[in-house]
């Protein structure tokens, strides 16, 4: 009999979700869409406003805003003071946010061994 | 007889979409309303500009031709167009459009819609001086401080004056600055007498709006779920909106093109700039995302439904544009070995001798394309034997001297840098002049659009 212990795994997000992003002024949006409904809740409970400020140390120099979309399995954040002064003022290659949506997917998240093979992320 | 069920079809995402991708919404398969979307935010202020040097341009010059090509198979066929190609020169993109129509000898056999008073580039004085402050919705500032850098003010019309062309009987709707959103609702309404107070329907019909105002985007463009998946892209299927009077309908796309029309396609164009989705506000209404619910109905046929929206605000949403300096970005690119180290002394050497010529900036980026462009310091370290690096320099400032000084410093690095190095057959960057986007917000009050039948 395997022993039930609950042990913690990182899993990076690319893994679990997809997503898309753009701009409003210097503000980037990233829309984060789970794969399946199940995995949800998981990026609800890791996937917090603090997380992703963290995770963009040094890219978003403003708040960052989350809202909830249950209806789609999704997740919308504003990072705001992102995009260089937005728009025609920046200066950046990216000056619209379109790969701020994949920057996130290289988050790393927090899913036990169960969660991990409910959502056959491991074998 | 009301119909039940109205086919329009999406045929750029932007000024600069693919040239055929309208044609082949028309030539592909059965529709009612072509809807072309053509404004960007900086659009109008280019067409500002040439309308400055020849009084009649400032409008969408593509639209004309492609007219001419569809013009006939719209008549024939009972497809009509909404398109916000007039830009700042409505009349005149009206005047061009029936020229053509006559030569096609189609006089008498149509009329076109023009929606005109959303150009408030003339009031603005009189409006500021009323009281109507136009603060900045990002960082409330207030506009005289860029009053003499204004270069277009235009106020983003709804839906409803295109309604009032299309009842008149307009084949072509042609307006200056409305909502992209606006083009697809404003069809549903005419169609189905939908009330200016049904806040669902509205709600519905602007997230159909919505989901096609991108073209491709929602139909296996940009799609980033299982894109490798993704059919025959050369010949990607524009988005058709399918909607039926409750307010459902569904995103599909032409038989036999290219692309997929599948719920995650159409959840990425939905999240796609989005802010607090609840509150997603247009001129007609104020629609909530997280009403939405998609199911499969079919091969590339996704179904929308439930939606729900509010009442629209009391104000509409102004786009200024004012010139803000001047940029110029130069590049170069480094080869192994050791190409990110030789393309970050460049850097070093750049700016000492910038520094040296006492220019001033307000900003200088330095970017690593193939390091770390798009993803900063969340790529981590690059790999030590990088195949090559491009350097890309970016400075932006208010005096043009300074910004143009700069462009003559990027290919000396060639000859006085570090080695290894090419990518400058160019010639030297060219300087832009910067022109920015000020967003502010008007009481509708102030504002009359009008609405004008031209029989061709």
């Amino acid at each position: 009999m395997p022993s039930f212990q609950l042990t913690l795994m990182k899993i990076q997000l690319v893994k679990l979700a997809h997503a898309r992003s753009g701009d409003k002024g210097d503000t980037a949006n990233v829309g984060l869409i789970a794969f399946k409904d199940e995995i949800y809740p998981l990026l609800v409970r890791e996937v917090t406003a603090a997380r992703v400020k963290e995770h963009f140390k040094g890219i978003c120099k403003g708040d960052v805003e989350r809202f909830e979309l249950p209806n789609l399995g999704a997740l919308n954040f504003l990072l705001h003071h992102s995009l260089g002064g937005g728009g025609t003022l920046s200066l950046m290659t990216d000056a619209q946010g379109k790969t701020f949506s994949t920057a996130l997917l290289r988050m790393m998240i927090d899913v036990s061994d169960e969660e991990a093979q409910s959502f056959e992320l491991i074998s | 007889m009301m119909k039940q069920k109205i086919r329009i079809a999406a045929g750029q995402g932007f000024w600069g979409d693919l040239p055929d991708a309208p044609v082949r919404q028309v030539e592909g398969g059965p529709i009612d309303y072509l809807m072309l979307d053509y404004l960007a935010e900086v659009t109008m202020s280019i067409m500002q500009k040439q309308r400055s040097r020849d009084p009649s341009a400032g409008y969408a010059k593509d639209f004309v031709p492609l007219m001419k090509q569809i013009l006939p198979a719209c008549v024939e066929r009972d497809i009509r167009v909404t398109a916000n190609a007039g830009g700042v020169n409505v009349p005149g993109c009206a005047a061009a459009v029936k020229e053509v129509a006559r030569e096609l000898g189609l006089s008498g056999k149509l009329k076109i819609g023009i929606v005109t008073g959303d150009d408030i580039m003339p009031r603005l004085d009189e409006l500021l001086a009323r009281g109507v402050e136009m603060r900045n919705m990002d960082n409330g500032a207030t506009l005289d401080t860029v009053r003499d850098q204004i270069q277009s003010a235009n106020v983003y019309l709804g839906a409803a004056p295109l309604v009032e062309a299309l009842n008149g009987g307009a084949r072509i709707v042609i307006t200056g600055r409305a909502t992209d959103t606006g083009l697809t609702l404003a069809p549903l309404i005419h169609e189905f007498g939908w009330a200016s107070d049904d806040w669902n329907r509205l709600a519905a019909g602007t997230i159909a709006g919505h989901i096609i105002e991108c073209g491709a985007q929602c139909s296996g463009g940009n799609c980033q779920y299982e894109w490798r998946s993704i059919p025959n892209l050369a010949n990607v299927g524009f988005p058709l909106v399918e909607a039926a009077p409750d307010g459902s309908f569904v995103i599909t796309k032409h038989e036999r093109t290219g692309g997929w029309v599948i719920i995650p396609s159409v959840k990425e164009q939905l999240v796609y700039e989005m802010g607090d989705p609840r509150d997603y506000i247009t001129p007609d209404c104020v629609a909530d995302f997280t009403t939405v619910q998609l199911e499969y109905e079919g091969r590339d046929r996704v179904r929308v439904f439930g939606i729900e929206g509010r009442p629209a605000t009391d104000t509409f949403k102004v786009s200024i544009s004012y010139s803000a300096g001047y940029k110029a970005v130069g590049t170069l690119v480094y080869s192994w070995p050791d190409a990110f180290d030789k393309a970050q002394a460049a850097d070093r050497i750049l700016r000492g001798r910038l520094d040296r010529l006492g220019l001033q900036f307000d900003e200088i980026l330095t970017e690593f394309v193939g390091a770390n462009a798009t993803h900063g310091p969340l790529a981590g370290n690059p790999a030590p034997d990088l195949p090559e690096v491009q350097l890309r320099v970016g400075v932006r400032g208010q005096n043009r001297a300074d910004v143009e000084r700069f462009t003559k410093e990027i290919a000396p690095l060639v000859l006085t840098g570090p080695p290894g190095v090419t990518g400058f057959a160019g010639g030297r960057p060219k300087v832009e002049e910067i022109v920015a986007y000020w967003p502010a917000l008007i009481p509708k009050h102030e504002i009359e659009p009008k609405v004008e039948l031209i029989e061709v």
